[in-house]
């Protein structure tokens, strides 16, 4: 790689802290997950902070951004809000979703988050068709959309991928490869030698490959990709290497059931997005160790706050079962 | 010889006998060679008949039309999807290619097609995982619906699935998996489209499906210590359905509630319902009732989402109130606590 100017200070300062965000925030959620009052399936993306957060620092605020399962790093870095992502796990009335869909449905339309949901390659057309309706507008908007590896393999997604092509708009497919699809290995899904970015760029588009653990790798690829959909040329397909550490869905590790190995983990481990990032950082002089501090007492406050709105929030009415199936019918 | 086993146990041991038995039938799914192998049915296949079973892409719906193509040219194919509202992906390639393609061409070739599809509640599974759409596939002619109860059946009925001609949506429910049973050993089939009695009884009929039976039996119980004999069906098959084993029922008890886990309208409660009301409207004595899971998306908040499922409770109120029994000589059934989660009081045998 030829050798790049360093990105501002304040930027890959403001890296740092909004992966250790995420991190934090997940950690203490999958504190509080075995007391069983967070009661849906969770999917954890500790170990991927590094790609949600380079790619949102390159989108503007009113940009768009959609989602699977594995969404919470997503939403948050989108600035999804925290306390109503926290009630949501609660399934509180207060939460994103209203309590109507828990952590794998998340939604924060006022930060361009617009709507996460858990069935694979679902909402890849979806963004597709956010990003059809600003072309169409002409609002000059973005739309990124996050999916696995599992869902490059979905029709949806080849179908979207054409049509993104085909009307050039301004979308940044963003796959993160985390070499599993639940416990399925990559090897008995696709062929051996498969490089799911060089497979995509077949259909016409720009495709690239990136380090999905390094924010500011993530954070320039991302950026000349926007860059160019903005200005009209069109959808980039960004591959991003990364590594789930915890179980696919739940707060434990599930290292013990074998379907991947202690070394393989452990080699994922070394690569931690924050561990790099602290030791750049440190090395560059952009931050002090006073500095890591602060911000991480900070952190920790705003993930309490959340904790505790989540907690002290009301469940939903029972009134509202039956309302909001359709437009109108609801409180809104 | 029969012994206990878990109705996942039941499971394992049909495919087991069916991929021994013939070398034509093989498993696909996402995760069925993980370790946890599909709830744990598919647990230790893969040593046994290697490539025989294999997991597969994250494509539903390629997966359905290319497991229909292999049975097409003599394969036996078991597709299996760990929740259904995955296998919707697929709707084309099994309602208008799969379960049409004998029909649509004269009757030259059936497509000899198992899917095992997972329903369920619980943990704030949510509006997209909680679907419970049986009747889109009743409603298909062609395919053959059934949603076993007891690990006998759970065997049985997926054996005679396997040996089917036919495409065979094969409906489990998660909350039986755990559910134990005495199951025979070895090879037997229970046939598709025949209800189950229960228990028998002469004041009103409880027909219900899946995991609906077990609150029909809750409900039966508590209506015998009122002295009211409720007689519980367990539909077992959906399409084709029983017909004449509702009415041979209904006829004799003169009321019926039907219960089921999907929503009412369109729903399989609904043609329970039309079925005894245009066959036999005669022998009834009140108006039937249907129960379902209520008319709206499963939310995932913890307080509303059992609101959504009809308990035994109400099915046996809806009983007194068909016999004319005061309400107040009934001791209802109490849904266990939590509701998001199996009733750990009762895990078999039947
Ligand atoms: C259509 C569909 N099929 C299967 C599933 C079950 N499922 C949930 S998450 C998941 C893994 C998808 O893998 P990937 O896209 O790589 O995302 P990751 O979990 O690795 O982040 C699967 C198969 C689903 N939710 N939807
Ligand atoms: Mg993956």
């Amino acid at each position: 790689m030829p050798k790049v100017k360093a990105l501002p200070a304040k930027l890959r300062r403001d890296l740092y802290r909004s992966m250790l965000r995420l991190r934090l925030c997940e950690e203490r959620l999958v504190e509080l997950y075995p007391e069983q009052e967070m009661r849906c399936p969770v999917h954890f993306s500790i170990g991927q902070e590094a790609t949600p957060v380079g790619v949102s620092a390159a989108l503007r605020p009113d940009d768009y951004a959609m989602s699977g399962h594995r969404s919470h790093g997503h939403y948050l870095a989108k600035g999804g809000d925290m306390n109503r992502m926290f009630a949501e796990f609660y399934g509180k009335k207060t939460g994103c979703a209203s309590g109507m869909g828990g952590s794998m449905h998340l939604i924060d339309r006022e930060a361009g988050f617009l709507g996460a949901t858990p069935i694979v390659a679902s909402t890849i057309p979806i963004g597709v068709g956010t990003a059809f309706g600003s072309k169409m507008r002409g609002d000059k908007k973005v739309t990124a959309i996050y999916f696995g590896d599992g869902a490059t393999e979905e029709g949806a997604f080849h179908e979207a991928v054409n049509f993104a092509v085909l009307k050039k708009l301004p979308v940044l497919f963003v796959c993160e490869n985390n070499l599993y699809s639940v416990y399925s290995p990559l090897s008995v899904r696709q062929p051996a030698g498969r490089v799911i970015a060089d497979h995509v760029r077949a259909y016409g588009i720009e495709s690239l490959q990136g380090d999905g653990n390094d924010p500011e790798e993530v954070y320039r690829m991302s950026m000349t990709a926007a860059t160019k959909a903005r200005r009209g040329g069109g959808p980039t397909f960004l591959e991003f290497a990364t590594y789930r550490w915890l179980e696919h869905c739940g707060a434990s590790y599930d290292n013990d059931l074998g379907y991947r190995s202690k070394a393989e983990f452990e080699r994922w481990k070394k690569k931690c997005p924050l561990l790099r990032s602290r030791k750049r950082l440190l090395k560059d002089k952009i931050v002090t160790a006073d500095n890591l501090k602060n911000i991480e007492a900070d952190i920790r406050a705003e993930v309490e706050v959340a904790v505790n709105f989540a907690q002290a929030s009301p469940f939903p009415d029972k009134s509202v079962l039956f309302k909001n199936i359709y437009a109108g019918s609801g409180d809104g | 010889m029969s012994r206990t086993l878990k109705v996942t146990q039941a499971i394992g041991e049909a495919l087991d006998i069916a991929m021994a038995r013939d070398k034509r039938v093989y498993i696909m799914g996402l995760g069925a060679t993980d370790p946890r192998g599909l709830f744990g049915t598919t647990v230790g296949l893969e040593k046994k008949y290697g490539s025989r079973i294999l997991d597969m892409p994250t494509a539903e719906n390629g997966m359905t039309g290319i497991a229909t193509g292999s049975a097409l040219v003599g394969m036996r194919p078991i597709l299996m999807h760990q929740r259904l509202d995955f296998a919707l992906l697929s709707m084309d390639q099994i309602a208008t290619q799969a379960a049409k393609w004998c029909y649509m061409f004269g009757g030259q070739q059936g497509i000899p097609l198992v899917i095992r599809i997972v329903i369920g509640r619980g943990w704030g599974q949510g509006p997209q995982h909680s679907q419970s759409l049986q009747a889109w596939f009743g409603h298909i002619p062609g395919l053959k619906v059934v949603m076993p109860v007891t690990a006998e059946d759970f065997k049985g009925l997926l054996l005679a699935s396997i040996e089917d001609n036919n495409p065979v949506i094969f409906i489990e429910h998660r909350w039986l998996h755990n559910i134990s049973g005495t199951v025979p050993k070895g090879y037997y089939t229970t046939p598709i489209g025949k209800l189950r009695v229960v228990r028998s009884g002469k004041d009103i009929t409880i027909a219900a499906t899946s995991h609906m039976v077990l609150e029909a039996i809750r409900a039966a119980e508590s209506l015998a210590k009122a002295g009211v004999s409720a007689e519980v069906l367990d539909m077992r098959t959906i399409r084709p359905l029983d017909e004449k084993g509702l009415l041979r029922s209904v006829r004799k008890t003169g009321r019926l509630i039907a219960a089921d886990t999907g929503v009412l309208q369109g729903g399989l409660a609904s043609d329970l319902v039309a079925i005894a009301s245009e066959r036999a409207f005669k022998d009834l004595k009140a108006a039937p009732r249907r129960f379902g899971q209520a008319d709206c998306p499963v939310p995932t908040a913890q307080n509303l989402s059992p609101l959504c499922y009809p308990t035994a409770s109400d099915l046996a109120t809806a009983a007194a109130e068909a016999v004319g029994l005061n309400l107040k000589r009934l001791d209802l059934p109490r849904p266990a606590e939590p509701r998001d989660l199996p009733d750990k009081s009762f895990t078999g045998p039947f």
